[in-house]
């Protein structure tokens, strides 16, 4: 019995990981495909019938180019942190739950991989780890742009850590649980995007600056740093950044669908499917920011994160705290 | 404590998966490495000094206030998984705390550290 039960998990995990994988694969092809439409071009066409194969095209061509490490870097950890990134990024979709329960035999399996008590702050623990990812990454490349772009990925990381943090103070109050399955679960009424309009808002633009996406890519700005913290990096090291950064979108997009959308709750499709379709909701959100919204100055960037939405998230906990007292009389 | 072995499956199958990417991709592909390509990038230039020089100190203060913060924003997490039972006692106390948080920024952002241009 101890045995199947093992067995079912390894198979949970490995399905979630593969199709995480596939999703990021093909988000960059979608990416792609979209930023094409925006600037009225066709995008990637020519790998199989609309492109559909160049996620696998580029995914050998990247395993074929040669390993480079430049000069004077710091070996081991040039070699390792593009591997924190990816894992990371990948760990998280641990505690997201992606259906209802399901009876199988008798058996109750319970459709999320680990269903921590401290799920949401192992989702802050662990979107905090990965600033290690780019900041030592940049740091180990022994070129200035790295390093440069691995401290203001760094800096930036870490500022709008706190808004997000504290943007889902409210939703642990009305959920009163850290547990995902639970805040899903408090939501079977009402998603809480209802209710916390702002908190969602800040979220939002917290997670766009937490996947280093425009308008908020100062660590990579293409126009000043080169590629900024993976200037150096070539062959699967690079593309490890590359899969780590479409994971945490796609991640992200989870968060979202989980803490302010009701999660897998949906009418009419299957659990998994509403899921899905909420969570990639955040990635064409943030492609499409992507084709519209120019770069933020540094001090800009700084500046919104610490004097406007700092604030703004405090505020909204005590506006919570005060309406749901008020609404118990 | 299982869920937590479950989270540990989870990462032993990720960093394989990564693992095994960065592998491959030191034992399949070319291997010429001369003097000059291995130079860091510096859009065609040798690079004269050092890339690990002094940076500015703002980043350092972003990190220290980021400590400050985090702390203090840890301690509203309990309070929040226990606001219902708590009642107004916990708002009024959580409230309290808060304004200390607030008159904590206020003062970083009254002393210009919160400034890039000074």
């Amino acid at each position: 019995m101890w045995f199947l039960g093992f067995v079912l998990l390894l198979l949970k995990t490995a399905i979630v990981l593969t199709i995480l994988l596939g999703l990021a694969a093909y988000l960059i092809l979608v990416e792609r495909k979209l930023l094409g439409r925006f600037q009225i071009r066709f995008g990637p066409n020519r790998a199989g019938p609309f492109g559909i194969w160049q996620p696998i095209a580029d995914g050998i061509k990247m395993i074929l180019k040669e390993d480079t490490i430049p000069q004077g870097a710091d070996r081991v950890v040039f070699k390792y942190a593009p591997a924190v990134v990816a894992t990371v990024a990948i760990l998280i979709a641990a505690v997201i739950p992606f259906s209802r329960d399901a009876i199988l035999w008798g058996y109750d399996i319970p459709m999320v991989i680990s269903d921590l008590n401290v799920g949401l702050l192992y989702v802050l623990a662990l979107s905090s780890l990965s600033v290690y990812g780019v900041a030592l990454g940049g740091w180990a490349s022994n070129s200035k742009y790295s390093l440069l772009g691995g401290i203001r990925g760094a800096a930036q990381m870490v500022s709008y850590e706190l808004p997000l943090g504290l943007s889902l103070v409210p939703v642990v109050m009305l959920a009163g649980s850290f547990s995902l399955v639970d805040i899903v679960n408090a939501q079977a009424c009402y998603p809480f995007v209802v209710v916390q309009p702002i908190a969602f808002v800040i979220f939002l633009i917290a997670a766009v600056a937490e996947s280093k996406r425009l308008p908020f890519d100062l660590p990579e700005a293409e126009n000043e740093l080169n590629a900024g913290y993976h200037t150096e990096f070539s062959g699967m090291r690079f593309a490890l950044y590359f899969i780590g950064e479409y994971v945490h979108m796609m991640v992200l997009g989870a968060l979202v669908a989980v803490f302010f959308l009701g999660g897998w709750r949906g009418p009419w499709l299957p659990p998994v499917v509403w899921l899905v379709l909420k969570a990639l909701m955040v990635p064409f959100f943030l492609i499409w920011t992507r084709a519209t919204l120019p770069r933020l100055r540094y001090d800009q960037l700084m500046h919104f994160g610490w004097k406007l939405l700092i604030p703004i998230a405090l505020l909204n906990i005590l506006a919570t705290g005060a309406v749901m007292l008020w609404l118990r009389g | 404590m299982s869920e937590y072995i479950h989270v540990l499956i989870m990462l032993v199958l990720a960093a394989a998966t990564a693992g095994g990417m960065l592998v491959a991709t030191s034992l399949i592909g070319p291997k010429k490495s001369f003097i000059d390509k291995m130079e860091p990038f510096e859009c065609g230039e040798s690079p004269i000094v050092s890339p690990k020089l002094r940076f500015s100190v703002k980043f350092y203060l972003v990190a220290l206030f980021f400590v400050i913060f985090d702390i203090e924003a840890v301690y509203a997490y309990p309070w929040a998984v226990l606001f219902k039972e708590l009642g107004l006692f916990g708002f009024i106390e959580m409230m309290i705390f808060l304004t200390i948080l607030a008159i904590g920024l206020i003062y970083v952002w009254r002393r210009g550290a919160l400034e890039w241009d000074r």
